[in-house]
């Protein structure tokens, strides 16, 4: 007898274990806003790094930002805040019954979002051509034909728990032409006795020096030719990495989940007003837009 | 409409022949992608026991290597894989998804009287998360297994030569698994309760369940991502835990503890709901101090979060740190001697039925309570400056996981047993099981506490002379052991070709489940319930013409005839 009570006169979005589309929809934004809590709870886990890693070594984190785009960033945030716009616009739209705008509404959130990530490889491949990669693969280089110009640099951090003297660059200024600006920061020599800072010189450290102060057996003899960056600045570049590169992945989980409510538009499951989908794809999306604004003002804007 | 009366009426006689959930498809794959909790849930305790089975093997190996000083069976890094191995399966593949999973799946939606959980599409998703899972850590296994103990601490876990990111991945899939488990109660209790059960007229069970939601929605991401890290440091080299490019080894112990401490409540809370239903039921009586039982489990869980930094009491922590985690450690005791405190009372001037179910129960509070109390040991820091990393440790681990979590867990299988497959189970023979499995398990870990006391170091391949007897008389003890468990395995597996079909309500018990037909229809209830009193056992009344209690007034929970539309 009950089996033929599924299929008479119901509302085809409603499933069979609910009963009334109210509970049904409380019951999907719950389980949503569930999920979400355990998205920011999975990137805690870096935000916490990070924050350890800034505490103990907070030059790293200063040396590092000066590597990254700040115009890029900002170009990429204010891509991500319109998309979140234009998401929860298409979620009144489909509150209205408004399909045809609702269309392109998830349209243009999904354009921005493969803007996000056209962004975002620039910036990549440009950290990958000067070798500024996770600390594995940390090996810093600097084009020839470009021209880097430091105007001045002089400072002195004091690290935690360790004595040695580093120097950096207050401001840097780059005169390449067509290309992506890319700050470079480091002239530092470390002279235990005197501190004293060459301002000639402007190369990036060669990699894998190990924490200051613990240089290992293979270091040059002379310790006035070794050029040195904040101990372990690499471990910048593994948090940016780790960090922006979940986030990223995020970014191509929020494109899979518009193509899905696409699909779901096309064969006319939102002709009825039923819009539960669009504002979980929404819930999302948000929650992807507001973790990037916290990426660039952690990254980018510390200096 | 006569069929419907028939299981209101608890007639047992006739329903192995109705359409039940059991029979309601045929095939493979109309198990493989059901929707029906009830039938994930039975997917799962197949796949739960199955791996239950490949640790128990794990487990007697290490003791059989552990008969002698020096080399028995295996060489030395061969015993270093198998306790590994043994901990890793038994932990992320049986014991955490274990009652939740598998019995939770069942029970939860049936004790809502409601037709399944809320999300069954991610139910199903969940079970797929675990087997994919299991494949990783299977295919870790096969290619030269992890040899890091179950805890993966760094640096070992990123310079060791065997199969770990495998392993590692495989554990962050069955972290997802867990996940929308624990998603899914939270969701089906906050909506889905019947007319008439608030909060507090919840069967115990389900606030076992949503405390440990709680935790396996809040802690597991951070497992999450502590593996993900894991992996990404073997594979690329990222340096957050490893000192030479800048990164701290501790905070991995920080981040893998900030979850596997929640997650031991994962597998403790859903067994104290349990043995909250057995113990009233078994007592006949209603059970004692509800509100601090129900209180007590989210007071567990929200404790969990604040205790992990006694397992790092000897990696350097500040001595004021050591001090606070010490104390918030202890504090932990409070809600679970209220539990304790409240089922002896439950007890108390009962008319007690020793059925195979109460023995688990009986066994259970003698054995969490050894467990409970060592914990207090350890949480003291000049004592766990003496015990830390001895056998003492994995005694007191054993006792809380196994002789809580799994007694608990036998306990429940054996009480909806008959509600999960409409067959009894030959009581004599669970009396017997029960029996073996409580003797071989003390015999197995009792005498560990004794060689943990006398500095016998946990992992070790080899040790003194002066250790063989105790070595010796554990090893025997996990013979009896796995004695008992093949026991249950026959006598379960004969009750469902051979059991005397099962009434609906085999041990009177008030709780909405046992309205229904044993095994339930595929949509699980013919009528809309009226939740009462789910301790209301004067309510009932044995019907010796069915084998099985009765309402005694059928009608006086019953909503709406014809099911809940």
């Amino acid at each position: 007898m009950t089996a033929q009570h599924h299929d008479d006169g119901h509302d085809p979005n409603l499933a069979h274990h609910f009963e009334s589309t109210e509970q049904q929809f409380q019951s999907a934004k719950l389980g949503m806003w569930l999920f979400l809590a355990t998205e920011i709870l999975f990137f805690g886990g870096l935000f916490v790094a990070y924050t350890v890693y800034r505490g103990n070594h907070p030059e790293v984190f200063v040396f590092g930002a000066h590597f990254l785009d700040t115009a890029l960033g900002a170009l990429n945030t204010v891509v991500l805040i319109f998309s979140s716009f234009t998401i929860a616009w298409a979620v009144r739209a489909a509150q209205l019954k408004q399909i045809k705008l609702l269309k392109w509404l998830i349209i243009a959130t999904m354009l921005c979002a493969f803007a996000f990530l056209g962004v975002k490889y620039v910036e990549y491949s440009a950290k990958w051509k000067h070798g500024l990669l996770w600390a594995g693969s940390y090996d810093p280089h600097v084009d020839h034909e470009e021209a880097f110009e430091v105007i001045e640099h002089e400072a002195e951090i004091h690290a935690p728990g360790g004595d040695f003297e580093i120097a950096e660059i207050d401001e840097v200024q780059h005169v390449a032409e067509g290309e992506i600006v890319e700050p470079v920061a480091v002239a530092v020599e470390v002279d235990t006795a005197s501190a004293v800072v060459d301002s000639d010189r402007s190369t990036i450290a060669p990699a894998a020096q190990g924490p200051a102060g613990l240089a290992g057996p293979d270091s040059p003899a002379d310790p006035d030719a070794i050029p040195v960056e904040p101990g372990n600045a690499k471990i910048f570049f593994s948090i940016y990495f780790l960090m922006t590169g979940l986030h990223g992945i995020h970014v191509l989980g929020g494109i899979a989940a518009m193509l899905w409510l696409l699909n779901s538009l096309r064969r006319g499951d939102f002709d009825g007003g039923h819009y539960t989908r669009v504002d979980m794809v929404a819930l999302y999306w948000h929650v992807v837009d507001i973790i990037w604004i916290y990426l660039f003002l952690l990254l980018y804007l510390i200096d | 409409m006569a069929d419907d009366t028939a299981s209101l009426d608890g007639a047992a006689v006739g329903t192995r022949n109705q359409d039940n959930y059991l029979t309601h498809g045929r095939g493979i794959l109309s198990w493989l992608f059901t929707l029906d909790h009830k039938r994930i849930g039975v997917m799962y305790l197949v796949a739960i026991t199955s791996s239950f089975f490949l640790g128990g093997v794990f487990a007697l190996l290490v003791r059989t290597e552990l008969l002698t000083p020096g080399q028995t069976i295996m060489t030395a890094d061969a015993y270093n894989k198998m306790f590994t191995l043994h901990g890793a399966v038994m932990i992320f593949l049986f014991i955490i998804p274990g009652i939740p999973a598998a019995i939770g799946n069942f029970v939860l939606p049936l004790m809502l009287g409601a037709k399944d959980v809320a999300l069954p599409r991610l139910n199903l998703t969940s079970f797929w998360f675990w087997m994919v899972g299991a494949v990783f850590a299977l295919v870790s296994i096969i290619v030269g297994a992890v040899d890091t103990g179950w805890t993966f601490y760094t640096p070992y876990s990123t310079t060791t030569g065997t199969a770990v990111i495998s392993m590692t991945l495989g554990v962050f899939i069955l972290g997802f698994s867990s996940i929308f488990t624990g998603l899914n109660f939270i969701v089906t209790i906050h909506k889905m309760r019947p007319e008439g059960m608030t909060w507090f007229k919840m069967p115990l069970f389900l606030w076992g369940l949503y405390s440990t939601a709680i935790i396996q929605v809040l802690a597991t991401p951070i497992l999450g991502i502590t593996l993900l890290l894991l992996v990404a440091e073997r594979a690329l080299g990222v340096g957050i835990f490893d000192p030479t490019l800048g990164g701290d080894p501790v905070l991995f112990q920080h981040f893998f503890w900030f979850y596997s401490h929640p997650a031991v409540y994962i597998m403790i809370l859903p067994a104290m709901g349990i043995i909250s239903e057995l113990v009233s039921v078994f007592s006949g009586k209603h059970i004692f101090g509800y509100k601090f039982i129900a209180w007590s489990s989210v007071a567990i869980a929200l404790l969990s979060f604040l205790v992990w930094g006694h397992h790092m009491f000897t990696s350097g922590q500040s001595g004021i740190t050591n001090m606070i985690f010490s104390a918030l450690t202890f504090s932990v005791a409070i809600p679970s001697a209220v539990k304790v405190f409240n089922w002896l009372a439950t007890m108390y001037k009962g008319s007690i039925r020793l059925a195979t179910p109460m023995l688990y129960v009986l066994s259970f509070l003698f054995l969490f309570a050894i467990g409970g109390l060592t914990g207090l040991f350890l949480g003291a820091l000049s004592v766990d400056i003496h015990l830390h990393d001895t056998y003492f440790v994995v005694a007191h681990f054993h006792y809380v996981m196994f002789g809580g979590t799994v007694i608990a867990f036998l306990g429940g299988l054996h009480y909806w047993w008959p509600k999960m497959f409409g067959r009894m189970y030959s009581e004599r023979w669970g009396q017997i099981s029960a029996l073996l499995i409580f003797v071989g398990f003390n015999l197995t870990f009792f005498t560990q506490f004794v060689m943990g006391s006398h500095g016998m170091p946990r992992r070790y391949y080899n040790y003194v002379e002066e250790f063989t007897t105790l070595h010796q008389a554990s090893t025997i003890g996990s013979y009896v052991l796995a004695l008992g468990f093949f026991i249950m395995a026959g006598y379960l597996v004969h009750s469902l070709f051979r059991g005397k079909p099962a009434p609906s309500n085999p041990w009177g018990s008030a709780t909405l489940e046992w309205e229904t037909s044993s095994p339930p229809v595929a949509h699980n209830f013919d009528h809309e319930y009226l939740a009462g009193d789910p301790y209301d056992l004067e309510s009932l009344r044995y019907d010796p013409a069915v084998e099985g209690w009765v309402r005694k007034d059928p009608q006086s929970i019953i909503l709406a005839e014809g099911g809940a539309h």
